[in-house]
């Protein structure tokens, strides 16, 4: 197995950190991983993306020019990389400010309305919890105990009782998803 | 012990390569480090500040004014026998090269890590490897080396920090840890080194006698020094410094191969780049095209005889790199006009992709 996956949105969507939790939740599963931020220019003020892959064996480039499966949050993101998914990979946006909308036909496209749902619903900390629910149900490339797992090992135990919250919007996410097309 | 066998007896963390710079440098006894915060490279330094060594193994972490007084602290503490390192990006270590020729001049052994990114001048953050020519060919002044290691892994940056302070003092000469924005930013799977107890001051004269400790009735002073007026003295001590790299030349080289057994094609690439390359291979092999890889793992000494041996065997050659081309020219040295070099590379920042790669293999070596 090996999962190539690009996380792009607005710094402070929690882009990086969902990157960082699908990370360690691969680490629990004994996969090799590999988690490769940008931290140019671009992250400051503008868009963050994070480039995250899983897999059975060595990894080779971690820097990828096309991907099993990317994650939008924003309008620039989904136009950098609608065409940097593999023809039958998966593209997962959510429309939040959206005012175009992906087009291709030969890849599977989701929607997830995270962020309108976590302010109905005071979640904006766990916005991206919810799209990794949302990833899991159509890509279930880690087991959701991993990601608990993960969590455990990669917070502070100070903060360890904040996982049920998270393990709650995982939940959310996954019913949240929507195929489009 | 391959990666992998590692990683199943130990404890495996996640972590940045920077991260790991800090970590093994604690663990492996490391006396000082001495720098100044430069992207894409502080989190060595705040990871030091986190870790508060100086309350566990009593390493000194210290934030100078600037990368010129780094490097001169760092030639305080090597003078007394400590393991004493600095880090930096691309700029900072352009500051550091008068002191970086006279650690060379007064023979000390010390470990600087240059997590480079885009130049010239302050350039950009993002990752580079232009600083080829500055690191191998000597960017300060005389005819001095530092022995180069170029990690390609987070696991790298964490085993080529101890290596670099074993092979500085076998030698005492500046090993460099020569890494890029993308080593030092990504995070991966890493075993940390054992602890090592810092050396005690009894240890220090015995490894180092050299070392200017305070001195016993019993012999001459110790002298920390790279000023020699008189020309003999100077040239003697050059022939010094030239046996020891011949040395280093003979035992040091360190590559490692990739499909290089049955290829006709061979790309020739270091740290970040020869990942990307790694995946370009793959895709070439998946095409039926016979293509492989070597990464000099020592950028000095250079694997220069397994690059002229590979050279009898296979019909071209192509190096990548993140630059306008430097090492390229000891490829090109290396195979002595035998079969075609050529170069593709990237500059300012940007990452080549394995897509770009495969195309010019097959432009610029297979249908040349």
């Amino acid at each position: 197995m090996k999962e190539e996956i690009i996380i792009a949105g607005f710094g402070g969507q929690g882009v990086l950190s969902m990157g960082k939790i699908l990370a360690y939740s691969g680490l629990m599963q004994g996969q090799e991983v590999s988690w490769m931020p940008s931290y140019g220019p671009e992250q400051r003020g503008g868009t963050a993306n994070v480039t995250v892959i899983l897999s059975d064996e060595r990894i080779s480039s971690p820097v990828l020019n096309s991907y099993d499966t990317a994650i939008v949050l924003n309008q620039p993101s989904l136009e950098r990389f609608e065409n940097k998914v593999k023809p039958g990979g998966t593209l997962i946006f959510d429309g939040n400010g959206f005012h175009k909308f992906p087009t291709r036909t030969d890849i599977n496209i989701y929607r997830i309305d995270a962020t309108e749902y976590a302010y109905a619903n005071d979640a904006a900390k766990t916005m991206n919890m919810i799209i990794l629910g949302g990833l899991l149900k159509v890509r279930p490339i880690v087991q959701v105990e991993n990601v608990l797992k993960g969590l455990k090992k990669s917070l502070p135990e100070r903060h360890h009782h904040l996982i049920p919250m998270n393990e709650k919007a995982i939940q959310i996410g996954m019913r949240l998803i929507k195929k489009v097309n | 012990m391959n990666d992998s066998e590692k990683h199943n007896m130990e404890e495996v963390r996640l972590m940045k390569g920077n991260e790991a710079v800090a970590h093994a440098a604690i663990r492996c006894g490391c006396d000082g480090y001495f720098g100044y915060p430069i992207t894409p490279q502080s989190e060595i330094m705040e990871t030091l500040m986190e870790q508060e060594p100086w309350n566990t193994t009593g390493m000194v972490v210290l934030q100078a004014e600037s990368e010129t007084s780094s490097i001169n602290m760092v030639y305080g503490a090597a003078g007394c026998g400590k393991k004493a390192m600095t880090s930096s990006s691309s700029p900072g270590i352009s500051l550091m090269q008068e002191g970086i020729s006279y650690l060379a001049g007064a023979e000390l052994p010390c470990v600087i890590v240059n997590v480079m990114r885009g130049g010239p001048g302050l350039g950009t953050i993002q990752p580079s490897q232009a600083d080829y020519y500055q690191t191998v060919k000597g960017g300060g002044h005389g005819d001095y080396k530092m022995i180069t290691l170029a990690p390609a892994s987070v696991q790298e940056m964490a085993d080529h920090t101890v290596l670099a302070f074993d092979l500085a003092f076998k030698y005492r000469v500046t090993a460099m840890v020569l890494a890029d924005g993308v080593i030092g930013q990504m995070m991966e799977k890493v075993v940390l080194p054992p602890f090592k107890p810092r050396w005690t001051e009894n240890e220090i004269r015995q490894i180092s006698p050299w070392a200017t400790l305070g001195k016993p009735a019993t012999r001459e002073p110790n002298i920390i020094n790279s000023l020699r007026l008189e020309a003999s003295d100077m040239e003697e001590l050059n022939l010094r410094l030239q046996g020891r790299y011949r040395e280093i030349e003979n035992n040091e080289v360190l590559f490692e191969e990739f499909s290089v057994k049955d290829a006709e094609y061979v790309i020739v690439a270091f740290g970040t780049t020869a990942r990307v390359c790694q995946k370009a291979v793959e895709m070439a092999r998946a095409e039926g095209i016979k293509a492989g890889l070597l990464r000099p793992i020592t950028l000095y000494p250079f694997p220069t005889v397994e690059i002229s041996n590979l050279a009898n065997k296979i019909k071209g050659m192509l190096t990548v790199e993140m630059s306008a081309g430097q090492m390229v020219d000891d490829v090109r040295l290396a195979v002595n006009g035998r079969i075609p070099v050529e170069f593709f590379g990237r500059m300012g920042g940007i990452v080549p992709s394995p897509d770009e790669v495969l195309h010019a293999l097959k432009t610029k070596i297979i249908h040349r």
